[in-house]
């Protein structure tokens, strides 16, 4: 990978390398004594075997000079082998977690194994390490694919892609060390969020360079999704995280924002990091994946490009739903409860084109597991963006708020729509970056759709019994109109279904386990595509390079 | 709710971003031949890049 920068390029990387260490020991340094320290030692740690590669390759020969004829895919094949590892890592603590909820004597009784600390490492882990790699990765294929450009440049979507995994890390073992801003996904502090800045404002950057060398006159509509979700994610991430710091020599700082100021200001993040991040972007992914996949142009084009300004439209104003019955006023919930159902048409709209799109290709669906993947992530799309808006609507609220039943919508949109969208598209890619003829197993393939499917199905209707539960027991009240059931009642009902959720994510772990498996299997035991041209080529770098794991 | 006139304006500002590059998409002839570009995602040949060409739309729109 190093071999295929330039000098100059390599030189770039290792300065900025060196940078990154020189931040990680002034933390460490200027941190001593507090958890920031020990984050800073994480930086070291990570950035120390980068550069040392670097220094080793410094003087590698030139790349092949006709490598402009190719496209860059090196970041996208490590970005793929990245987003399997966090899968199976987020995945395995979401595992440990949910069982803990079943066995609290899963708990070991050390401060960093508390709930309130593995937790977030799930829910990072799966969202920005699983997702947020899947983004980048397959983002950088879909720009350069549909603008029939190479990236302008070497460093910068490794910059991207490194710098990301950094944050992602320091995140991660912050929360074990109690590092925590006590932000729903937004949790890391202030020293990392600095630091996402930068690489975000650097995706960006790559992303509208690589759009403004593009040799197609028109922007494919997968790219409009990809860019509002890297333009959104920075503006709400900046402002979310708007704190000031206790001491420049500590990890702990005091949000701008108090109280209901700063409910609003965290759930207007919270939901449109739902809408950008967990949506828009996986959209993108649909709308570029699943026709290619299936050989047929998406079923209507205009509506498309019309969901997609419904969407950027609409959701802005959607997350004061969070705050129904709380001291928000009152007209700012009903705001944010009708932008939610409204927008259900832009989103059934995405999911009605995907699925119409698959009709009369249904065969191709019935023997290909990966294209059944996006299929059925259609369908939970659409499940899950009903659901959400249902759950917006303030009385439907007042029975699902604080119960299971939240969880089981979550991860109705995480598991079915997120992961499942994703899968299929990395069975796509895999293949067709590494230059095999096909995955490994498509026997691997079937079986971790069947157990994806098996484990969403079985974690999302046993939330949807367990919150329906709780939410009644909380407001049955007895004849003299006291609260007919204590909360442990609640917990002691809630047993059987947190079992069954643990069953549900077991599966779909080891449905994610399969694939990883696979996706190896296929870079270090595939036979070399060789296509058959009826034209000679000449280009040496047009040659499929290396695999990233040989 | 102070945070609201905070919040409410960067919704606006936000929206005006997005009316913006909807405008400049449509200036630009984006939406001149849906069809053909939805298609024209399978035509990747060989999976490469197209030789460099600056692409100056607005200049070959008007006539």
């Amino acid at each position: 990978m190093i071999s295929g920068l330039t000098a100059s390029e390599r030189r770039i990387a290792l300065t900025i390398t060196i940078a990154v260490l020189f931040g990680g020991l002034l933390m460490a340094a200027a941190g001593h004594g507090d958890p920031m320290g020990m984050q800073g030692w994480v930086v070291i740690l990570f950035a120390a075997p980068i550069g040392f590669l670097l220094m080793q390759g410094l003087d590698a020969p030139e790349p092949p000079e006709d490598r402009f004829e190719s496209y860059y895919d090196d970041p996208t094949r490590a970005g793929i082998l990245i987003s399997m590892v966090w899968a199976v890592i987020g995945m395995a603590v979401g595992l440990w977690v949910a069982s803990m909820l079943a066995w609290p004597n899963l708990r070991f009784d050390a401060a960093w194994s508390s709930f309130g600390r593995v937790r977030p490492v799930h829910t990072s882990g799966v969202i920005f390490g699983f997702g947020g790699n899947a983004l980048i990765a397959t983002s950088f294929h879909v720009m350069q694919r549909t603008s029939r450009a190479r990236m302008p440049n070497q460093v910068l979507p490794w910059f991207v892609l490194i710098g990301f995994n950094l944050f992602c890390i320091v995140a991660a073992s912050g929360y074990l060390m109690g590092i925590t801003q006590s932000k729903e996904y937004a949790e890391p502090e202030w020293y990392a969020d600095i630091w996402l800045v930068v690489v975000w404002v650097s995706y960006f950057i790559l992303y509208m360079r690589t759009l403004a060398r593009r040799n197609e006159p028109h922007i494919y509509v997968a790219n409009w999704y990809y860019l509002a979700f890297i333009l959104v994610v920075a503006i709400l991430h900046i402002v979310n995280n708007l704190a000031v710091p206790a001491s420049l020599t500590g990890a702990k700082s005091y949000s701008a924002f108090s109280g209901v100021q700063d409910a609003m200001t965290q759930w207007w993040y919270g939901h449109n990091a739902v809408a950008f991040f967990l949506t828009s972007g996986f959209l993108g992914m649909l709308y570029y994946f699943l026709p290619k996949r299936a050989e047929r142009p998406i079923y209507s084009y205009r509506l498309s490009i019309l969901s997609f300004w419904g969407i950027v439209f609409f959701y802005m104003w959607a997350g004061s739903h969070h705050l129904h019955y709380t001291a928000l006023p009152h007209w700012v919930q009903t705001l944010g409860m009708t932008f939610s159902v409204m927008l259900l048409v832009p989103s059934w709209a995405s999911a009605g084109n995907a699925l119409m799109t698959l009709n009369g290709a249904w065969h191709k669906v019935r023997d290909d597991a990966t294209l059944r993947f996006m299929m059925v992530a259609a369908v939970f799309y659409g499940l899950s963006t009903f659901e959400g808006s249902f759950m917006a609507i303030r009385p439907v609220n007042g029975l699902s708020h604080y119960t299971d039943w939240t969880v089981g919508h979550v991860h109705a949109g995480a598991m079915g729509w997120v992961a499942l969208i994703t899968f299929g598209s990395i069975y796509a890619l895999t293949p067709l970056l590494w230059r095999r003829e096909s995955m490994y197993s498509w026997k691997a393939v079937e079986l971790h759709f069947w157990l994806a499917l098996s484990g969403t199905i079985i974690y999302v209707f046993a939330m949807w019994n367990s919150g329906v539960i709780q939410g009644l027991m909380w407001r049955t009240y007895g004849e003299s109109g006291t609260l007919k059931f204590s909360f442990l009642e609640s917990m002691v009902a809630m047993h059987p279904y947190y079992v069954a959720r643990a069953l549900g994510g077991l599966l779909f772990l080891i449905g994610a386990c399969v694939g990883l498996w696979n996706v190896v299997m296929t870079i270090r035991h595939m036979p070399r595509f060789v296509p058959q041209l009826d034209y000679p080529t000449s280009s040496e770098a047009s040659e499929p390079a290396l695999p990233a794991a040989e | 709710m102070s945070i609201l006139s905070l919040l409410i304006p960067i919704a606006i500002f936000m929206g005006l971003i997005g009316l913006g590059a909807f405008f400049w998409s449509l200036r630009n002839g984006q939406f001149e031949d849906l069809e053909g570009d939805a298609e024209r995602i399978f035509c990747d040949g060989d999976d490469r890049p197209l030789p460099a060409r600056r692409y100056n739309s607005t200049k070959e729109q008007q006539p």
